[in-house]
Parts: structure tokens; sequence; C-alpha cells
């Protein structure tokens, strides 16, 4: 189950995002990590040192990129441009699979920067599912789209989010990205059973997970990528993965980032239910 | 492909989240036409057992408005450290209200900011030029930082050159002017920020500043090339006919029309001249600044 078509029949492991406060412990002291996730956006420029500091990485690390501008769920078409570039860093960084969120976050060519939910109505999961297979066409490798959190939900919907997530994916005919965190943010704020959401997906499409620490507040939940992972969330990876099998998995840190020992440490909690055969994980090596 | 539903639906959710925030960063409770954004807001937003429609995109309107101004922050510490933190707030404010994003990234959010300036010259007082001057030399820092590195001019084609020959600049050579030493201020913040503990901007490489004002910058017109060498992003100071023969190059003007440019109000004698001009391209190439015009460029 976990090496599929979704993530090109490969098989890695715990894998954490490369974060620029990690870039010179990586370079000198070169850790033994599975896999680094990258934005694609912050390596879609000309030239200069973050394409150098990629290219080194790419020498010694397997990379997959993940996207947060694709905004497959916008009402207005994908931009040909957008796609030329990121195929351009497809073609660097040799990604087996490439992920980006089920969300909208643009209008008539103006950007929001953010991760704005979907409407669940039939419209919107066909809208959605074309641009996708559009993408996954041009871009020639396999697409996994990501739950994403949220704060809000419409009058409009016809549809729980999972029921939408397998109608976009079933007519895409592409992968998924399974966020865990957000799956538990959402569930908080918009009162749903988590556990339903996780039974629900297709575990079949399921290309890659996402781990990451959340902030509560009085009256909702926010992603903010700045904590630890908390054990709900730990209950909902473990409920995945015997669901998906070892699926790959990425740890998400990006605000008040510690030191990269720390984040791989963090990460590397998820071989607890990966390898539940072996001992505690092994230390970050240099 | 046509959701003209959807399409309604995320251009009131777009207007409502974009929309700015009120000075003690709440979501407004009324629109420009003094309508009721609760009722707006209610008509496709759904309340949950703790939170209504309005409190709800409430958080998505701060997330918005928070995000850019960090973005736009990080990218500009020197104009603030010009105008000052108050009047920086409003400029933010009032900038971005007029130019929301129109790239898939946050890198180019300060892309207009110079004209935009200019055209709105409040917003800079009392130092005017030199908010503007510090403002573009930021700007010039982005795009030397991560712009694009074409093959540089060879020997084989300078040495064909004529007055005909159109030349470009390398598209991370960046030229901006200013009425006094912006450079040097803009190292000094930026040197006074170091180990303050704030996280670097993954585009932008500029800490966030903690002091909000610098001491003047030393008055005298400079001229600089912002460029990029070994990945480092340094600010060289270049004569006046060396900074106007690179920027008509910038311009696209042939070489006979770039010198002719760079020397019209110089006091250079007419024999110093043809030695200043070769002295000036054995550094041009030795930087590797120039380059062939692309076919969109020339002609």
């Amino acid at each position: 189950m976990p090496a599929n078509r979704f993530n090109a029949f490969t098989n890695y492991g715990v894998g954490i995002g490369l974060r620029v406060p990690h870039y010179r412990h990586i370079l000198e002291k070169k850790p033994v990590v599975d896999w680094f996730e990258i934005i694609s956006e912050n390596y879609m420029i000309g030239g200069g040192r973050p394409l150098a500091i990629l290219d080194s990485i790419l020498d010694q690390y397997r990379v997959v990129q993940h996207g947060v501008s694709m905004y497959f769920g916008s009402a207005e078409p994908l931009s040909r441009e957008h796609l030329r570039r990121i195929k351009e860093l497809v073609r660097r960084t040799k990604t087996p699979w490439l992920s980006d969120h089920l969300c909208w976050g643009s209008v008539d060519g103006t950007y929001t920067h953010d991760l704005l939910p979907m409407p669940y109505t039939f419209e919107a999961a066909r809208h959605t599912a074309e641009k996708i297979r559009q993408a996954q066409d041009f871009l020639e490798v396999p697409i996994a789209v990501e739950n994403v959190s949220s704060y809000a939900e419409f009058h409009v919907s016809q549809m729980t989010e999972w029921e939408f997530l397998n109608e976009v994916v079933e007519q895409a005919d592409c992968g998924i990205l399974l966020d865990v965190n957000n799956i538990y943010v959402s569930s908080q704020n918009h009162n749903f059973d988590p556990c339903t959401y996780v039974e629900s997906i297709p575990a079949e499409r399921v290309a890659q997970i996402h781990i990451a620490g959340h902030s509560k507040f009085e009256k909702y939940i926010l992603d903010t990528h700045d904590h630890p992972v908390l054990d709900p969330v730990w209950s909902l990876y473990a409920r995945a993965i015997e669901r998906c099998g070892p699926t790959a998995t990425l740890l998400e840190w990006d605000d008040r980032i510690p030191s990269f020992e720390e984040v791989h440490a963090e990460a590397l909690k998820a071989n607890r239910y990966l390898t539940p055969q072996a001992a505690e994980p092994l230390a970050v090596t240099a | 492909m046509n959701a003209p539903g959807l399409y309604e639906l995320q251009k009131r959710m777009a207007a409502a989240v974009m929309r700015p925030l009120t000075l003690d960063e709440q979501m407004r409770r009324r629109d420009e036409r003094n309508r009721s954004i609760a009722d707006e807001v209610d008509s496709f937003i759904k309340p949950n057992d703790r939170l209504n429609s309005f409190e709800r995109l409430e958080i998505y309107n701060r997330q918005y408005w928070f995000r850019l101004f960090s973005s736009f922050e990080e990218d500009f510490p020197g104009l603030k450290s010009i105008v000052g933190s108050r009047r920086f707030d409003r400029l933010m404010r009032a900038y971005l209200h007029e130019h929301p994003s129109r790239s898939f990234t946050l890198r180019n959010l300060g892309s207009p900011l110079v004209a935009w300036l200019r055209e709105n010259p409040e917003h800079a007082q009392p130092d005017t030029d030199t908010a503007i001057a510090m403002a573009a030399l930021e700007w010039a820092h982005i795009e030397a930082f991560d712009n694009e590195q074409r093959p540089a001019l060879t020997v084989e084609a300078i040495a064909a050159l004529d007055d005909s020959t159109c030349l470009s600049l390398q598209p991370y050579v960046r030229l901006v002017e200013a009425p006094c030493a912006v450079d040097d201020a803009l190292i000094a913040l930026r040197d006074a920020s170091q180990g303050a503990g704030a996280q670097a901007s993954n585009a932008v490489g500029i800490h966030l500043v903690r002091r909000t004002r610098s001491s003047k910058p030393a008055p005298g017109q400079i001229y600089l090339a912002v460029h990029r060498h070994e990945n480092s992003v340094y600010y060289k100071r270049l004569q006046c006919e060396d900074y106007l023969l690179l920027q008509a190059f910038e311009r696209g003007s042939s070489l006979g029309e770039a010198i002719e440019a760079a020397f019209t109000d110089s006091p250079l004698s007419e024999e110093d001249r043809l030695a200043h001009v070769q002295s000036a391209f054995q550094y041009f190439m030795h930087m590797g600044w120039l380059c062939e015009p692309l076919p969109t460029e020339a002609g």
C-alpha cells in the first residue's frame, strides 16, 4: 500500500520540511534524513542562493515538491506560465510526486496567499478535479492533493469535507496528501469526528501524510505549525497508518522553528507507528 | 470549464478577506457603502456553536493582513527606518490596499512600491527623496538576490562590438541612484539587527529590525549597481558616467548611444573618455554584468 502509483511507487520514510534556518546545519553536518519536502514557490526563481542550496541538497538527499499556490479550487483557470515554472523545477528536483492543496486562494489574478476552504458542492468538485487533471497532464508527475485546515464552512455545501475530497480525487484520478493535523484542527472547529474522516478516505490513494502542531484558542484551533505534534494528532496518525500502511510521512514546522535536531527528532517519532517492531528511533547522526 | 457559482462565491469571500482591518486590527463592521458586513458574511458563511459567521471570517481577514504586513516589513526595514514606525504603518496599509498581491509569491509584493511612492509622496515625507531611494535600494536587493543570471558576454563578442551593437544588463544587476548614502545606512541597519533573533526572509535575506529609526544617511549623490557575487548581494558605488552607461544598456540602447548618454554632461575631457570607457568595460566584463539581449529585447 505505501508504494503506489500516486507516489510513483516509492517507499519513502520520514522526512522534514527544508527550511532556511536549517540550511547551514544540513550542508555542514550532512545528517541522515530520509527525504526533504520543499515549498516549490521558494525555488521558482531565476537564480541565486536558494537554487544553489537546493542543488547542494539534491546532490545528497531525496526531495519532494510541495506547492502552496496552484489553487486547484480557484474558479479561475490554471496559469500556463505558472505550470511551466513548476515543471522547470520538477525537472531540477526529479520529485517523484508533487503535492498542493485542495483549496482556493486567488480571484481575478489577485492572491490572498492563504489556503481558503472550498464550498463542498458538486460544481466545485468537478471544476477542481478538471484543473488537477490538467496540471497532472502538463507536469507529467503524479499529483497528491492535501486537505487543508479551516475555520469557516459555507451554507451552499452539499456534502462533508471527506466526501468532497473523495469526489475530487476520484474524478481527477489523483493521490491524497493526508494531513492528519489539518483533519484534527478542522474537526474541532466544525464539530465532526476526525476518525470518521480518516475512516472514509480511499486509503489506496494516500501518497503521503503530513503531521504538525497546532495552537488552541478559546473558541477555535489554529493551524500554526509552531509546536510539536499533539497526542490527538498522533492518535489519528496511528489510525491512518493502520488503514494506509507505512506511508511517506512529513513533519511540518514553519514558525518558531527550533534546531534541526529537535525538528528531526519530533519527526522520527512517527517511526513508532511506521515500524512498531523496531526499537526507539535512531538518533540523528552527523 | 466554467463554474459561475463558485466564482461569485469566491469573489464575495475574497472581497471580505482582503478588506482593510480597523485600526485595532479587527474586521470592519461596515463596508465602503456603509452596508453591514455581518449581514453579507451571514449570507454565505455558516456560524457554529462558538463563533458567528462574522467571527469565523474575521480569522481569515486578520490572517490575510498579518501575513502581508509581516512580508512587507521584512522586505523594507530601511524604508521604515527613514519614515519612522507610525508613518511606515500608514504607508504600508495604504500601499497594500492599493496594491494587493498579483503574484503567486509574496516575494513580489514590493514590486510597484517605488512607483507608488513617487505618485504618493505624502507617505514618504519628510525625507521624501531619501525614502524613495531607500525603497528602490531594498527592492533592487530583492531582485539582485534571486534574479536570473544569463551567460555573460564573451571576449569574442566584445571584440566584435561596434557602435550599433545593443547590449543588455544581467537581470541580477539593478541600478539605483540616491541623494544620500542609503547604502551605508541599510548596511548599518542590517548589522544592527544581526542577533536580534528575527527570522530571515527566505527570498530576501534581510532581518527584521527592532530599531525603527536610524540616523540620517550622509548627504551626497551616489550611483549604485546592486548585484550578486557568489550568491551574496553587494552595493557597488559607480562613477556617474559608468552608471549612465549601464543605464543606457538597461534601456536597450546601442553602444554608440550609450556612450553618448554617459558623457553628455561629463566633465571628462575627450581624450580621457576613451580610456574611461575601456576601463569601465574591463570592470563590467570582469564582473560578468553584460550579456546579449534576449531576442525580445533586441531592436
